[in-house]
């Protein structure tokens, strides 16, 4: 795979439910080692985007490409090393009710590593303090945890195997504005220092504007590709409404 | 790609630490195994020369600067060199957090903790007995309001919980019974014959169904039904603050949500009971009739010599007392529903458990009370 190569690469994708079409020939490339931020009204199918790229749906049509190889035509042992190459961060952390923060973190380690006790406990607490928990979160159930430190939390799951593509569904909705900046700053400098690919679903127009190389807006089905200032030059109704609204001035001011 | 590795070689004062390949997660059991057996003695410095790594992941970068840790620890400085740009930033980032605290070891299990559980499980049913006591205390002052203001009932909710959790029981109920009939007259016919009394299965058959099968297994089965149905529904609508809501409307969620299902089941159960007892006594006629020779008018009419109304009512009597415990249990584990969604799968399973003890506890209270009295 050659490093200009796209990491993932969506051709033509179709998904309907029933007869709702969500999406229709719609074409997506992320770079590797880009942020990439997917924006679009409530029910133009962000989510289900996310959820198609790591298989949790089946599209109805089209191709998608992650690290150069067809997920359609996988059998379980290649899908079971691509999910290990991959983390994903749901949007309310789905961490698992029944076990601690720590617990939930070495999921990943018990079935994709083979580690000795000591190393795994030592590189569970490692992920913890990256992602920013204190320490005394370790023990503590997630129904225990504020919605911020759950988020946390889920996102040091998803770094667990060192992933090298982290999917976000909406990562900071639910936040207040300084716990949001501060997981935007996380992400960032979690994508500088590991080396991440993050595809990030979300509808906070300042983390676009601070943490995303390209946005993706989904319009019509289909998705247009594009740096903010391209976006603002863009004369499509909705996309013009998005980043010249009220909202989305704020944003771009602060930013400045 | 190779796997990763390291040497050390001496230079004078100096240590170097060579490691190369790729020093990621599936490495990191055999280096892990392999930097802890390390010993390094009289040097002043360790270079760790990091030229020839290929692949670095968070898990390599502990285990360097775990052995820096460990070195400093001994008095001897660790120095990193060749790192490429993407290793440095990582190492740089894995070093900001400085050294973990370790993971509480898991608790060990003890003797002692044995009497601690039994204690804690005691206290527990006790704390549990008293709230229970303190929620049916509120539920009659919720119900003496809704008598003096009789427009408050809830009627349209009370009328669906009776269609929901008493008409939609018919089915199952009535094909348990029925077989439940079949089971009885079996065994009885079975046991009697032996004295050629197989006559007497009708008693048994009348008399058992009535003062206990009947309502015993309709409970039963109303707690598996609608006791865990009321603790999931209330259990859900506490998760979504849907209660909260009702609260905050200036309502009183045991008058909305509670006396209207524990109503309707206290209507629900004596009729289910009824019919129960029916099909019971349809289910043992039809294995009379296939086993003693005797017609359907016979069995009627031997049954009609053996049972009297008491034996109808006493069994009739506990119907509304269990549909109370059953449908208040339900409610009350529903309403302690608090925070996530598992624990109205806990509290349900225990919604079941709890209304089946009281019930079996409270029918055998019952019967020494029949006993008692003669009935």
């Amino acid at each position: 795979m050659a490093e200009t190569d796209p990491i993932i690469s969506v051709r033509g994708l179709r998904t309907q439910f029933g007869a709702q079409v969500i999406h229709d020939g719609l074409d997506l490339d992320v770079r590797a080692g880009e942020v990439i931020g997917v924006v679009g009204g409530s029910g133009t199918g962000k989510s289900v985007l996310l959820r198609t790229i790591v298989g949790l749906n089946r599209q109805t049509a089209g191709t998608i490409n992650v690290f150069g190889a067809d997920t359609g035509r996988l059998n379980e042992d290649e899908w079971r090393q691509l999910e290990a190459r991959w983390g994903v961060l749901f949007q309310a952390g789905a961490l698992f009710s029944s076990l601690t923060v720590a617990e939930n973190i070495q999921v990943p380690f018990r079935e994709h590593a083979d580690l000795p006790p000591t190393l795994m406990s030592e590189l569970t607490s490692l992920k913890i303090e990256l992602v920013g928990l204190p320490p005394g979160a370790c023990g503590k159930f997630p129904a225990e945890l504020s919605g911020g430190m759950r988020k946390r939390a889920g996102l040091a799951r998803a770094l667990a195997l060192d992933p090298e593509i982290l999917f976000l569904d909406e990562p900071t909705a639910g936040l207040d504005p300084i716990g949001a900046a501060a997981f935007d700053q996380l992400i960032r400098s979690l994508q500088q220092s590991l080396g991440l690919t993050v595809f990030m679903v979300t509808h906070d127009l300042d983390s676009l504007a601070t943490i995303c190389d390209r946005i993706a807006v989904l319009v019509d089905k289909r998705i247009k590709v594009g740096t903010m200032e391209e976006h603002l030059a863009d004369d499509h109704p909705w996309i013009h409404e998005y980043f010249h609204g009220p909202r989305g001035r704020a944003a771009r001011h602060e930013t400045d | 790609m190779a796997a990763g590795w390291f040497e050390t070689t001496r230079a004078g004062d100096d240590v170097v630490l060579k490691a190369g390949g790729r020093w990621t997660l599936a490495a990191s059991r055999a280096l892990d195994a392999a930097l802890r057996r390390l010993t390094i003695a009289d040097a002043r410095n360790v270079l760790f020369d990091l030229t020839d790594i290929e692949a670095l992941d968070t898990a390599g970068a502990w285990l360097i600067k775990r052995t820096q840790l460990d070195l400093s620890a001994a008095g001897i400085a660790g120095t990193v060199r060749g790192a490429k740009a993407g290793h440095a930033a990582l190492l740089a980032r894995v070093s900001d957090v400085g050294a973990p605290p370790p993971l509480a070891p898991h608790p060990r299990f003890h003797l002692v903790d044995i009497l601690e559980h039994l204690g804690e499980a005691l206290f527990h049913g006790l704390r549990q007995a008293r709230d229970l006591l303190n929620f049916f205390g509120a539920l009659l002052f919720a119900a003496a309001r809704v008598i003096r203001h009789p427009g408050r009932i809830r009627f349209i909710s009370f009328v669906s919980h009776v269609q929901l959790h008493g008409l939609n029981a018919m089915p199952i109920i009535g094909i348990l019974l029925f077989l439940v009939g079949i089971v009885v007259a079996y065994q009885g016919v079975g046991q009697l014959s032996r004295f050629g009394a197989q006559i007497y299965t009708v008693d048994l058959v009348g008399i058992s169904v009535l003062r206990e099968m009947g309502v015993l297994i309709s409970s039963i089965v109303i707690a598996g039904r609608s006791g865990s149905a009321f603790t999931a529904q209330l259990g859900t609508m506490q998760v979504n603050e849907e209660i909260d809501a009702i609260r905050t409307m200036g309502l009183d969620p045991l008058e909305v949500l509670v006396l209207p299902r524990i109503l309707a089941l206290m209507i629900a159960l004596p009729l289910l009971t009824f019919f129960a007892d029916i099909m019971a006594i349809l289910g043992g006629a039809f294995m009379s009739t296939l086993t003693i020779d005797i017609t359907f008018a016979q069995f009627l009419s031997l049954l009609n010599q053996a049972v009297t109304l008491t034996h109808f009512w006493v069994g009739m009597v506990k119907a509304p007392i269990f549909a109370l415990l059953i449908a208040m249990v339900g409610c009350f584990e529903g309403m302690r529903v608090r925070g996530s969604a598992e624990s109205v799968g806990r509290l349900t399973t225990q919604a079941v458990v709890e209304a089946l003890f009281l019930v079996i506890v409270v029918d055998a209270f019952f019967s020494v009370l029949f006993s008692f009295l003669g009935i």
